[in-house]
């Protein structure tokens, strides 16, 4: 190694650059124990030590961080959804991703695009009209354009996919985004840690102690931690956890696949979805055009990927883009998604004492990262269910009270 | 491919067949409680292992059940509903 090299690594003002300190064991107790260290989970730990002064904390991470649905979803930030709790819940996670960047002091790639959802029947349109009139009565920025309009804004469109099911409109949503979804996890881990909140990755949780109806500790592979209050943020894997404390709640397991394709030269500037065709597309700020599809059409708690997917979705792509023939696929993945009968999240406090959860977010939960662990934090700090997480109690479905959201993502409707 | 059994019509691709659900005994709807029903209405086991499912075949209209294991995604047996019970 060159001298003039050598001297810089081993230079006391440059020590290694590392995002997560890792703390080497366990302390017996903490005040707060996160269990899953992706987006939802980090975000609440973050605004626990930030705006409630709780700093002990630990995110408990069986993984490494961002391993599960934060790093496998398509990215996508919106709030045009279809009930008004949906969408105040939504509005105020885009207004907090608006200065996440300079907040976390990370570049997020938040990148505001546009958001189409393409109708291809008189059906599909009139949801989209409903959809346009309750987002306008909640002051979110959403409309239904004709045809020329999409076409304006996205000329490579073939607005008749090769005459099969022609588009007749679109919802167009101008707020909608794309962002780097590893970032938001690492930027608020890093801004958390900072603040005195310890990330125990390679943690797995293997039990929670309960006295009467009361949380007391949480078993790990690495010892029991005492606490009073475990939030569980671990989407895909959240039955494995309520039934280590006898909670029955409606969630399944699907998994859900994503593709991208080799990097391309930017063309696609916004973001294109059409529920009818099962796709989703839009074009990271790396060139890939990244892709969803539907969810996988039975329970399986595996991330496996299939050759059924791509085949489907690289069909449905070449109706609405032609021209994609020759683009080849680079990856292929999937999420699990812990999905709800009312297509909405479940969230706050449950009736065991301490226990808090943060789940059912299906194929909805990365756009709802920052507003999630703020009200999920404002939560804990306060022991009773923020105003925004109210809808979404767990004992709504005791209560025959859903909130029927049809605006959600990847889901037949 | 991924294949399925149908009791009837032997090995088909897994796309001719739609998955009906987790396979749950109804509770009797006068004996029950409001929230005996919504527990039987909404709630899931949604945790990984091997359990009961539906599955249809809809080429040939048969309802069947399959013992499905969701964290392997393999299906060990499946048998129509007259024989749940016999082994």
């Amino acid at each position: 190694m060159p001298y003039q090299l050598l001297r810089f690594a081993l230079n006391k003002k440059y020590p290694e650059p590392c995002m997560f300190p890792t703390p080497e064991r366990l302390k017996p107790r903490y005040d707060v124990v996160i269990i899953g260290g992706g987006g939802h989970g980090l975000a609440c730990a973050y605004y626990l030590a930030r705006d409630h002064g709780i700093r002990n904390v630990a995110v408990l991470e069986k993984s490494y961080i961002g391993a599960g649905g934060t790093g496998r979803n398509t990215a996508i930030v919106r709030s045009n959804y279809l009930t008004p709790e949906g969408v105040a819940l939504y509005d105020e996670s885009v207004r907090l991703f608006q200065d996440l960047s300079d907040d976390l002091d990370l570049n997020l790639f938040y990148s505001r695009r546009g958001h189409f959802t393409l109708a291809h029947s008189d059906a599909s349109l009139r949801t989209m009209r409903w959809r346009a009139e309750v987002n306008k009565h909640l002051g979110v920025d959403s409309e239904v354009v004709d045809r020329q309009f999409i076409k304006a804004k996205c000329p490579e469109i073939d607005l008749d996919c090769g005459h099969n099911a022609p588009v007749m409109g679109a919802l167009y949503h101008p707020p909608g985004a794309i962002a780097r979804h590893d970032a938001v996890a690492w930027g608020y881990g890093r801004a958390a840690c900072q603040r005195g909140v310890e990330i125990h990755q390679g943690t797995t949780v293997t039990g929670i102690r309960t006295e009467g109806d009361r949380v007391t500790a949480v078993e790990t592979n690495r010892g029991v931690i005492e606490t009073r209050c475990v939030l569980s943020a671990v989407a895909g894997y959240t039955p494995r956890i309520t039934s280590m404390v006898g909670l029955r709640t409606p969630i399944t397991v699907h998994p859900l696949q994503a593709c991208v394709t080799e990097p391309l030269k930017p063309w696609l500037n916004v973001i294109m979805v059409s529920a009818s065709l099962h796709i989703y597309v839009s074009q990271s700020s790396r060139g890939e055009l990244v892709m969803g599809a539907s969810l996988d059409p039975y329970e399986v708690h595996s991330t496996r990927s299939t050759l059924d997917f791509v085949e489907g979705l690289a069909g449905h792509l070449l109706e609405l883009f032609p021209f994609l023939w020759d683009v080849k696929l680079l990856r292929q993945w999937a999420g699990l998604s812990d999905m709800t009968p009312d297509f909405s999240p479940i969230m706050g406090t449950t009736r065991i004492d301490g226990f808090l959860i943060d789940a059912g977010w299906g194929t909805w939960g990365f756009k709802a990262t920052p507003v999630s662990g703020k009200t999920m934090a404002w939560t804990i700090a306060h022991g009773r269910d923020h105003d925004l997480v109210k809808p979404f109690r767990l004992s709504r479905f005791e209560e025959f009270d859903l909130v029927g959201e049809k605006g959600a993502a990847s889901v037949g409707h | 491919m991924k294949l399925l059994r149908c009791p009837i019509n032997g090995l088909r691709p897994i796309q001719e067949f739609y998955y009906g659900g987790e396979y749950r005994p109804m509770p009797d709807p006068d004996a029950s409680t409001d929230a005996q029903w919504a527990d039987y209405v909404f709630n899931r086991d949604g945790a990984p292992g091997v359990r009961l499912e539906w599955w249809y075949h809809l080429a040939s209209g048969v309802w069947f059940l399959a013992e499905h294991d969701t964290a392997r995604d393999v299906f060990l047996r499946t048998f129509l509903f007259e024989e749940l019970g016999q082994g």
